[in-house]
């Protein structure tokens, strides 16, 4: 095992930057990372072992200890619940006898949870050793379990066909669905690799980020910073090497369109990054994945060989001399704020994705302290239609503080989940009626995910945009049999916990009083105090360093704006305050301990 | 008018913040002018005789009869203040949250380095002995505090100007000296 270890370490060449790749190596060839691969990394690498460890403890889908030869992730997104989640987990548990969180007692097989894998429509969903297992039932986990039993590689276990599209191809062979449902100008079919490609040896670097900036197109991921301002800041800075990052660390719950652009159109936001390259005279191009999609792996490789052998990229790229970029593949390891650009650089370093402190920002100082550009799936495969067709003819989608389309991950109650492209400037009633949710059966719609907001009715005829819904895409629907503090708020407030990076500690603490605050009114000993003392605490977010910190409040503080009788109704009303203490229960683990019957 | 009516008590603390009210030294003398005692260690009275103005509370909940005597102050006060670290945070005593109480009983009254002579491995538990909580909690968390008066001990200057402030109406005064622990 130890040479395994020193060899994956020299694969490498012993580059402290590369440990996250070190990491998710040696984690898959030896199941987790042994005391003895630490001390050798450190050693190797000079670092000190903390150093090492923290970066192993700070990623999900990394452990210190065994986790098994199969391992199963089940995710627990607020979809999954809502498409029973609770009957599949309970399946795993009695057939496996262990619980979440547990190892079978022969060390076989290893039980956890995890956030949203970016399949909320096709739920419930778990990942077991790197493969994607969609629409599970409990007798589909039945039927899983008795196969590990029996040991079958993980590949042999899916019964039903392959997915829609490329996820029956050679290289993915998996039974994720793409669902796309309604095409644009980016999920175009008639999309011809390289044509892009064709046009910018054509120009000159200002001229595309001119182009790019006649768009008006702005980020996706859902802040909206202006693209081609972006480039042309990293463009200015000045650095002896530039970086170019594609963003495929898509975290927010209810989101899944990037999964879809790089299954069905990979080449377009490889293409993206070339031009952006081009544009901001970087060599070096990073995709960082999330390791959810780690199934992906030697699809996109093959793509990007493709690429390599047809002079997309590589050296004089397009014949145009000394117009070389190169691209590699950085996985990620279960981490939501990774998604945050600064905390992607540190991951894509070797450390914890924890987000850095602006400025200076990644324009500037950005990948090993270089000018990075850091862009979603989205803007790069906006990019390139960009570059085909005009900053004009871009233009011509959208709202004039929108231009251009998006791309929606539309999940929860309706008839059609999936991938929608549709302009900006989509109203909220439009998009029930586009994927089949009736509205009177329609209790809320949360846009922007957990992050974002969660609208009622009266603002079905909100547009989608940066001047009214800014979003990243994700779109819940819930009906109105849900019970939206515990189904949703709930859940979504444990999410912020789950992955608070813990550097603030207003983020590392404010959710969890959050939290015990929503379950006493949930346990009916809330009073209206509370709801206030919530809104109030809620604030005090908005110190935190990064976005995710600072939005760990949205879904309790836009649920009591929106749905403010859902807790009135909850609280007592003949109570000014009530601690939500309980005698009964603070004495029974001290009374066990003594043998005692409390008696009061 | 009759003078206001002061409580004390010491939960789950260690006497600290009684000392520290103690000096206040001569002002005590003042004080006594002032206000009114009853139920308090100061003054050895048991239980509450009359409704009170003032309760001053030392010390988190660590067992049932902490959380009785709590709400007994919650019940004669119009005013309760948390004063010191214990009360509002749980303090030293809360450092045993995060061991589950088996565990706890078993180092000091079987296992631990100091236990001698349990030969009959006796773990307290008569019925008269209060039962220990899950974990301390800060007395907020188990009935409504008023304020708050931090320090480990809070100096005797801030408890004093608490107290003065509370009976006369007046702001507070909070000079950075008196909250600063470093």
């Amino acid at each position: 095992m130890k040479n395994a270890i020193i060899k994956i370490i020299s694969k490498y060449n012993k580059d402290r930057t590369r440990l996250m790749d070190i990491l998710i190596d040696i984690q898959t060839e030896i199941g987790f990372i042994p005391d003895y691969a630490v001390t050798q990394i450190a050693e190797d690498l000079h670092m000190s072992e903390v150093d090492v460890e923290q970066t192993v403890s700070f990623y999900h889908f990394f452990s210190l200890i065994p986790t098994g030869k199969y391992k199963i992730y089940l995710n627990n997104s607020a979809v999954s619940n809502m498409m029973g989640r609770a009957e599949v987990a309970a399946t795993f548990e009695k057939e496996l006898g262990i619980k979440f969180g547990q190892l079978t007692p022969d060390g076989q097989i290893g039980l956890f949870e995890t956030s949203c894998i970016g399949m909320n429509d096709q739920e419930p969903a778990a990942i077991i050793n790197n493969l994607i297992f969609t629409k599970l039932t409990p007798f589909r986990v039945k039927e899983i379990v008795r196969d590990i039993k029996e040991e079958k590689p993980v590949v042999e276990m899916f019964s039903a066909s392959f997915g829609d599209g490329k996820n029956a191809s050679e290289l993915i062979r998996s039974v994720v669905s793409n669902n796309i449902r309604k095409i644009g100008p980016i999920l175009d079919p008639n999309y011809k690799p390289g044509e892009a490609i064709k046009q910018i040896v054509k120009m000159t670097p200002t001229q595309v980020i001119e182009e790019i900036k006649k768009s008006n197109i702005r980020g996706r991921g859902g802040a909206g910073f202006p693209t081609g301002l972006k480039w042309e800041f990293c463009r200015n800075a000045s650095g002896k090497q530039k970086y170019i990052f594609c963003n495929a660390d898509e975290g927010e719950p209810g989101t899944f369109k990037d999964r879809v652009i790089l299954t069905e159109f990979p080449r377009l936001p490889f293409e993206g990054m070339v031009i952006a390259g081009y544009a901001v005279g970087a060599t070096e191009g990073i995709l960082y994945l999330r390791y959810e999609y780690k199934y992906l792996e030697q699809y996109l490789e093959d793509i990007l060989e493709n690429a390599r052998k047809k002079n997309y990229l590589g050296k004089d790229i397009g014949g145009k001399k000394g117009f070389n970029f190169e691209i590699r593949i950085q996985f990620g390891a279960g981490a939501y704020v990774c998604g945050e650009e600064s905390a992607l650089i540190e991951s894509a370093e070797g450390k914890r994705g924890e987000p850095r402190d602006r400025p200076p920002f990644p324009v500037e100082k950005g990948y090993l302290d270089m000018p990075t550009v850091v862009n979603n799936v989205e803007t790069l495969c906006s990019v390139v239609k960009v570059i085909l067709h005009g900053g004009e003819w871009y233009k011509s989608f959208g709202t004039t503080e929108s231009t251009g389309t998006k791309l929606l991950s539309i999940s929860g109650d309706c008839r059609f989940p999936g991938v929608y492209e549709v302009e900006w400037g989509f109203s909220i009633n439009d998009m029930l009626d586009m994927v089949g949710a009736l509205k009177s059966e329609t209790q809320a719609v949360q846009v922007g995910g957990p992050s974002g907001a969660l609208i009622a009715p009266n603002e079905f005829n909100r547009i989608l945009g940066y001047e009214d819904l800014a979003t990243g895409g994700s779109l819940i629907i819930f009906g109105r049999s849900r019970e939206l503090l515990n189904d949703v708020v709930l859940n979504f407030t444990d999410f912020f916990i789950e992955e608070s990076c813990g550097s603030c500690s207003t983020c590392r603490i404010v959710p969890s009083v959050l939290k015990n605050k929503l379950k006493k009114i949930l346990n009916a000993r809330g009073v209206m105090q509370d709801i206030d003392d919530m809104v109030e605490w809620g604030k005090i977010l908005k110190a935190s360093r990064c976005g995710l910190g600072q939005t760990a409040a949205n879904p309790v503080l836009s649920s009591i704006k929106n749905f403010r009788h859902l807790y009135e109704e909850k609280v007592q009303k003949n109570k000014v305050f009530d601690s939500g203490f309980d005698l009964s229960m603070a004495v029974k683990e001290g009374s066990e301990a003594t043998s005692r019957i409390p008696n009061f | 008018m009759s003078k206001p009516v002061i409580a004390t008590t010491s939960l789950a603390g260690c006497f600290g913040c009684h000392m520290s009210i103690l000096d206040i030294d001569d002002r005590i003398l003042e004080l006594i002018e002032l206000v009114e005692f009853n139920k308090s260690p100061i003054d050895d009275i048991k239980k509450f005789t009359k409704k009170c103005d003032i309760g001053l509370i030392e010390g988190g909940c660590c067992n049932s009869e902490n959380v009785h005597v709590l709400k007994d102050f919650r019940e004669h006060c119009k005013i309760l203040v948390s004063v010191g670290e214990c009360a509002i945070m749980g303090g030293l005593p809360a450092m045993r949250n995060g061991i589950p109480i088996k565990e706890c009983l078993d180092e000091a009254y079987l296992n631990g380095p100091t236990v001698v002579g349990n030969t009959e491995k006796i773990v307290p538990n008569d019925p008269e002995l209060p039962i220990l909580l899950n974990k301390v909690y800060p007395c907020h968390e188990v009935v409504k505090i008023d304020y708050y008066l931090p320090g480990c001990p809070p100096r005797a200057d801030l408890i004093w100007d608490a107290l003065t402030a509370l009976i006369t109406g007046n702001e507070m005064k909070l000079p950075y000296e008196v909250v600063k622990f470093d």
